[in-house]
């Protein structure tokens, strides 16, 4: 690192981006970390733990690119996280997991394809993430599938969760500072996607809105919705409690 | 966990290799032959085990049973010459 003030720029850029995309990873990370022991199903415990470990190894080189990584996880307030809203919500019936997965994947998915192709600090880690989230878009789309177009019970669950989390996916489609993104593309193609999958499942787009009032999505600025305080509590509670504390 | 009782039982095969053949590495519950395919790859690739995966379900295995255990594999026993022991293997021919 050199002191000219471009390279200053962009390293605050970068550090803004990661801090972003990693607070996504951790957060979610966590969440689906949250079903050990209380998965459906044994197998299906074992892929979602998975998906979070996936996440984890994510979250741990996009927070080292932005500082030091457990100081970052677990030394900040609510106020500091930068990640969407939609990752936190709370994890619900296995239906909510799902749609929450098939909502974030199919983002991250895109974003990160985009990110391979662009000229950033992030191609490098995209490149290698890219086909983790693919497997994790897969298990969600073939869940919502399943769930969706199974019995009248999975069927009205899917539905449901699909509609109570539509109202956060207006976010992932603000700008993140540092990324050079096409969103508007990006959040066509999503649209194009999750569509797809929704109508196969034969659950159909959600009606309600995805931006504006009665919306939520801001997330990135700092304000996190009220399940988020409880949850980062647990997080770090260990690593407050006894600081330095290692294996 | 109880749901995982109502998911048939699938039974796992994986090529760990090219040119080796699929090997039986356990048994599975899912709900259906894809996501049996799915469940397999995070239960029994995760350590870089695999380049293939076979899912069977169970209920289609037929399996010798061990009161036929004499008849099918005893006679077997005394003839040796049916083992390839008595050739030198070739040097550079692995996987024998």
């Amino acid at each position: 690192m050199n002191g000219a003030p471009t390279d200053d720029a962009r390293d605050v850029r970068t550090t803004a981006a990661a801090l972003a995309l990693g607070d996504d990873a951790l957060i979610l990370s966590h969440r689906l970390g949250e079903w050990a022991g209380h998965a459906p199903a044994l197998e299906e415990e074992v892929a979602l733990a998975n998906i979070a470990l996936d996440l984890l190894g994510q979250a741990r080189i996009l927070l080292s690119l932005a500082g030091d990584e457990d100081e970052l996880a677990y030394l900040r307030d609510e106020r500091h996280f930068r990640n969407l809203q939609l990752v936190e919500q709370p994890n619900g019936d296995f239906a909510h997991t799902i749609a929450r997965q098939l909502y974030f994947s199919t983002y991250q998915l895109a974003l990160y394809r985009q990110l391979v192709a662009g000229d950033s600090a992030f191609g490098a880690l995209a490149a290698k993430a890219v086909k983790e989230v693919a497997y994790h878009q897969d298990h969600a789309e073939h869940w919502t599938l399943r769930l969706g177009d199974g019995t009248p019970e999975s069927h009205r669950r899917m539905s449901r969760a699909c509609e109570t989390l539509w109202r956060f996916t207006g976010e992932l489609f603000q700008p993140v500072e540092g990324l050079d993104i096409d969103w508007a593309a990006l959040e066509e193609g999503w649209l194009t996607s999750v569509t797809d999958v929704l109508e196969r499942a034969t659950l159909g787009l959600p009606q309600g809105p995805r931006t504006g009032a009665w919306t939520a999505g801001a997330g990135r600025q700092g304000l996190h919705t009220e399940p988020f305080g409880p949850m980062i509590a647990e997080m770090q509670h260990l690593h407050r409690s006894h600081p330095g504390a290692s294996w | 966990m109880s749901g995982s009782t109502d998911w048939p039982l699938w039974e796992v095969f994986v090529r760990s290799r090219r040119g080796l053949s699929h090997t039986h590495a356990g048994s599975l519950h899912a709900p259906d032959a894809e996501m049996a395919l799915r469940n397999a790859r995070d239960l029994y690739t995760r350590r870089n085990e695999g380049v293939s995966i076979w899912v069977v379900p169970s209920a289609s295995v037929t399996a010798s049973s061990p009161d036929e255990k004499d008849p099918f594999f005893a006679p077997a026993a005394d003839k040796p010459y049916r083992h390839p022991t008595f050739y030198e293997i070739p040097e550079g021919v692995r996987h024998l």
